[in-house]
């Protein structure tokens, strides 16, 4: 193999699992690290700075960076349930308990620039390019058809999730940047919007349709099937406050998640999932499965429907068919029949939340935009930037429904797109970010960051007991960790930004590095091809998403190997090195956003 | 030394042993010893060697004496029995100890200052007896615990650290124990685990007296230029004459190989030594003949390493002794106290 070119920045970015992971790369060490120094309001703004929404995400994200976090790898065969940290409860930590933050915030651009943005839509995606733009001078606006800034972030995830304090909290910060919001202000029509000059236009107005379910029964029992989303929304408005007895949910991602556990709180006794596949296939996420089970519902799954029955244009149940998967002989797999009877389930209320579609009524075809044959906007994937240069897609509307934190990510390329656009400058061209590498030397023994590896297991969330969640569908749920929890998930984290940097020339091949490292990670070995040398190292490095750091060669003629996998980061390697080979650096990499740092020509500095 | 204990967390392929321990188990406290002193890589080979002997580490007695290199067994083998006698006493109280429990497997660790100066009755004593132990010593050329005063096995005109040339004749410990008839004598260096890891096991295995003298570079007093104890000058004049690979079980003697390429020793625990030549005339069986070799070669100023010498019809003290078979703890009264009757017999036998 090569030497490793560590001056390459995504090198070690990789090796920051959770950074890598997050749409909006979230230096996620960092702000634990910053929690655990009881640094809470320092904690919020590094992820205010990357994610805009730390008190909504540390409650409702996705959370990508959580299966892809080191712990989860390291604890494999060390305990009884390898587990990640819990990255995003951290971070609702540091926006619980961060204080006043408003004095820290960017201040409203003293004169504007002359430049006008419209962003229709005020969700996550939109409200991300305001709060990138309008510091700089940009006058923005943002449009939304609902009185209210947020999005589906408002209407749509329950507030036994995420209270409304949150969302007025973290808008808030946005629109007292100087954003101009009109509310209650559905746009019609693209070109008229378009007449009106804008320089630029963002386009985050979401995938709002709810997909239908076209079923013997659908037309007659419709007063008691609903589409999942509008249903939430008419909870949300206050519009719908009761729901039958015995409610069926058909769907298996976080909206049907969402649906069954509202309607558990609305009085439904009997709640019950049921999906077309099987368990383990369900779009939501593992947690919030559990979560809606431990709230008494079970998830039935196999069973595709059939048809509505009703009686006198009373919804009586649903007939659905068995099935089982079956793979093919290219390994794609399909629903076959068991065989077994049709099932019919009774019920009084049916939610379908099987899938949402992008719909853009209102962006007249010879607007020219361009529209793929699925609907879809045709995208620079990178710039965001559709047919018309000045028009730019983001979060659901760019590439279909995905979640607040990509949603994010893509408000930050848009407004870099936007300012290197306006500032006439190519936005294909896209910034590097900004990386330093730091050593956390302090002594021989002495790190700046706390090398301790903590043993403990990952910790609970407490909840408020489930029979007073229950009761009101403004409860929140889970109550966020208290400060002495909070340390002590931190400490699981591994400090994986602290990285492990070799010097081949410095190396006396005294193998101190490798018998004290406990995971095994360092070898000194023959060079060989790449898959060649994964097998023959001081522990086999059979996972290929990760990187092997390779030295160039040595007195020896060997070189260094690191398997990236499972390191500690516990910097025993470069403590037990006599000739500081190996160092412990802190890898510090933001993004790049609009503002003069993305910008190829930098006047004088401000 | 580090300020955080090694954490227990491991790679997730770490395997068990046949008796149901993974390597780390075999570790012992973190080394207090300065970073890359040769002694830890012999202490990380003594813990490889173990566990991939399958020994049961409460069945391991480690005794050494005083120095940095008697402070090891600290630091491997956490489970087993230990203790540290005085300076250079080491080969003593393990006899005494090997012939009151002749069942645990015995250990040595000491160091040049510990066995060849202060200890250097001890050592010798120890050889002629055939105590069954496997004798280590981690060998830098000084004293690195006292800061680095020369040893007795420092090359004469190696140079100190502050630039006086050491002026005395060294002591050859693999030459000495070669010849007061050592039945198992190796050398190897600190930075090669690859070649050490098998003599310790072979030595583990061997019944008899075992001398391993492992060059183990001193980072702090002794890894300069004029060092001949240094990683660069050892590796530079390193002159292997043999490849060690320790095989156990049956099966594996059936395997074939060129009979010049190989020797195989078969040991009294059933194992295999089987010694891939790297100089095709060296015969690690003929003493006489290793003898000439060493002398020859490091009057040449070459660092003879790899299994030096084996003695395949090796015998040990208790057998020279013709003791109890049974370690003595396991004996009852009515073995250690035959009786009045035995006792007359005696007596009448002395009159
Ligand atoms: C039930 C449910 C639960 C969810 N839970 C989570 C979760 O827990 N975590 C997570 O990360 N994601 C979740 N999501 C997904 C997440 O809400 C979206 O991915 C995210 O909000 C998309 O953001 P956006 O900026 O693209 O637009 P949206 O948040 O969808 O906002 C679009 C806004 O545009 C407005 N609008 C649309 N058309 C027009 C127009 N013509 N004129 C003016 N305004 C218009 C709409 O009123 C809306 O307010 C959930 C989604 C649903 C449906
Ligand atoms: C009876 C006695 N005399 C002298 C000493 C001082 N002393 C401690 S360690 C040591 C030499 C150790 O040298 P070596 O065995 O080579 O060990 P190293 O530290 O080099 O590994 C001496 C002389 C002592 N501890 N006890
Ligand atoms: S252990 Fe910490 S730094 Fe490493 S991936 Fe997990 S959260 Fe990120
Ligand atoms: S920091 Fe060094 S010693 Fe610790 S696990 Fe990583 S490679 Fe091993
Ligand atoms: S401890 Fe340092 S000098 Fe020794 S092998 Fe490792 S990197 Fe090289
Ligand atoms: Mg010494």
């Amino acid at each position: 193999m090569h030497p490793t070119d560590i001056r390459d920045p995504g090198y070690f970015h990789k090796v920051v699992d959770c950074q890598w992971a997050c749409p909006a790369h979230t230096p996620v060490p960092e702000y634990i690290r910053l929690i655990a120094a009881g640094r809470h309001a320092d904690a919020y703004m590094v992820n205010w700075r990357s994610n805009v929404f730390p008190g909504i995400l540390g409650r409702t994200c996705d959370r990508p960076c959580e299966p892809a976090c080191r712990r989860g790898r390291v604890e494999e065969g060390n305990g009884e349930k390898p587990e990640p940290v819990a990255i995003c409860r951290l971070k609702r930590v540091a926006a619980d308990l961060k204080g006043d933050v408003r004095a820290r915030m960017p201040k409203k651009a003293a004169r504007g620039n002359g430049r006008r943005i419209a962003c229709i839509g005020a969700g996550p995606a939109s409200l991300t390019v305001a709060r990138d733009l309008a510091p700089l001078g940009y006058q923005v606006t943002v449009y939304d058809a609902e009185a209210k800034a947020g999005g589906f972030m408002r209407t749509q995830v329950p507030r036994f999730r995420l209270p409304e304090p949150v969302i007025d909290e973290e808008v808030g910060y946005v629109l007292d940047l100087g954003v101009e919001f009109v509310g209650g202000r559905r746009i019609e029509s693209m070109k008229a919007l378009l007449a009106e000059g804008h320089d630029a236009v963002f386009v985050g107005c979401g995938a709002p349709r709810g997909r239908d379910l076209d079923l013997p029964g659908r037309r007659e029992a419709a007063a008691h099937i609903h589409i999942g989303i509008d249903w939430l929304a008419s909870v949300y408005f206050g519009h719908v406050e009761r729901v039958g007895r015995r409610v069926l949910v058909l769907g298996g991602g976080n909206t049907a998640m969402d649906c069954c556990r509202s309607a558990r709180r609305l009085g439904g006794e009997t709640v019950t999932v049921v999906v077309r596949s099987g368990f383990d296939e369900m779009k939501a996420s593992p947690w919030e499965k559990e979560d809606a089970m431990h709230e008494g519902i079970p998830i039935l799954d196999y069973r595709v429907p059939l048809a509505f029955e009703h009686e006198d244009g009373r919804l009586t149940g649903m007939r659905f068919q068995r099935v089982r998967a079956e793979y093919g002989a290219d390994g794609r797999r399909s629903l076959v029949p068991t065989g077994e009877p049709d099932e019919l389930i009774a019920c009084d209320e049916v939610l379908v939340a099987v899938g949402q579609e992008n719909a853009f009524p209102w962006i007249e075809r010879d607007a020219g935009i361009e529209f793929d044959r699925w609907g879809l906007p045709v995208l620079d994937k990178d710039t965001l930037q559709s047919s018309l240069p000045h028009v730019l897609f983001g979060g659901d509307a760019a590439f279909g429904p995905k979640n607040i934190i990509w949603a994010v990510a893509h408000g930050h390329e848009a407004a870099v797109s936007i300012d290197r656009l306006l500032s006439g400058e190519e936005p294909r061209e896209r910034p590097a970010p900004a990386v330093s590498l730091v050593s956390q030397k302090m002594g021989i023994h002495e790190w700046s960051y706390d090398n301790d590896i903590s043993p403990e297991e990952r910790h609970k969330v407490p909840w408020a007991p489930t029979e007073q969640a229950l009761r009101r569908i403004d409860l929140e749920v889970e109550l966020g960790f208290d400060d002495a929890t909070a340390w002590r998930e931190a400490q699981r984290c591994l400090n994986c930004d602290v990285q492990t940097v070799f010097e081949d020339g410095k190396c006396i091949e005294c193998d101190a590095c490798v018998d004290i490292c406990p995971m095994d990670c360092i070898s000194f070995t023959a060079n060989g091809p790449e898959d060649e040398l994964r097998t023959r190292l001081t522990a086999p490095a059979l996972n290929l998403a990760q990187d092997l750091y390779v030295s160039g060669p040595l007195k020896t003629a060997r070189v260094m190997v690191k398997d990236e996998d499972v390191c500690l980061h516990c910097g025993l390697c470069a403590e037990r090195c006599p000739t500081g080979a190996w160092d412990m650096r802190k890898f510090l990499l933001h993004t790049t956003q609009a503002g003069r740092s993305c910008r190829d020509a930098r006047p004088e500095a401000a | 030394m580090t300020w955080i204990a090694k954490p227990r967390l491991h790679h997730p392929s770490l395997s068990r042993n046949a008796v149901g321990y993974t390597r780390r188990d075999y570790e012992g406290k973190v080394s207090t010893l300065c970073a890359g002193c040769g002694h830890d890589s012999i202490s990380a080979a003594i813990i490889q060697a173990c566990w991939e002997l399958d020994i049961e580490p409460h069945r391991v007695a480690k005794l050494s004496g005083i120095g940095c290199s008697s402070k090891t067994p600290d630091y491997f083998l956490g489970n087993s029995h230990g203790f540290n006698t005085v300076h250079g006493r080491m080969p003593s109280v393990l006899t005494g100890a090997n012939l009151a429990n002749r069942g645990l497997t015995y250990l040595g660790v000491s160091g040049d200052g510990d066995s060849a100066s202060i200890g250097m009755g001890q050592f010798v004593h120890a050889i002629r007896r055939g105590v069954d132990m496997a004798y280590i010593v981690e060998n830098n050329g000084v004293y690195g615990l006292t800061k680095g005063q020369f040893s007795a096995t420092a090359d004469q005109g190696s140079v100190s650290k502050r630039g006086v040339a050491n002026s005395d004749a060294p002591i050859d410990l693999v030459g000495l124990a070669l010849q007061l008839g050592a039945t198992y004598v190796a050398r190897g260096f600190s930075g090669d685990k690859a070649q050490l890891v098998p003599l310790i096991k072979g030595a583990l295995g061997h019944r008899g007296v075992a001398i391993l003298d492992v060059i183990s570079p001193c980072v702090a007093f002794n890894n300069h230029a004029g060092s001949t104890k240094s990683y660069d000058y050892v590796r530079e004049h390193n002159d292997a004459v043999n490849r060690l690979d320790v095989i156990e079980g049956r099966a594996a003697i059936a395997v074939d190989y060129d009979p010049g390429e190989a020797i195989d020793v078969v040991q009294h625990d059933g194992s295999v030594l089987r010694l891939r030549k790297l100089d095709p005339d060296y015969d690690p069986t003929d003493r006489l003949a290793a003898m000439a070799y060493v002398n020859l070669h490091q009057a040449r100023g070459e660092v003879v390493t790899g299994l030096l010498h084996v003695d395949p019809a090796a015998t040990d003290l208790h057998g020279h002794l013709g003791t109890v078979a049974t370690p003595l703890n396991q004996l009852g009264a009515a073995e250690l106290c035959p009786g009045a009757a035995a006792l007359a017999k005696i007596n009448a036998a002395l009159r």
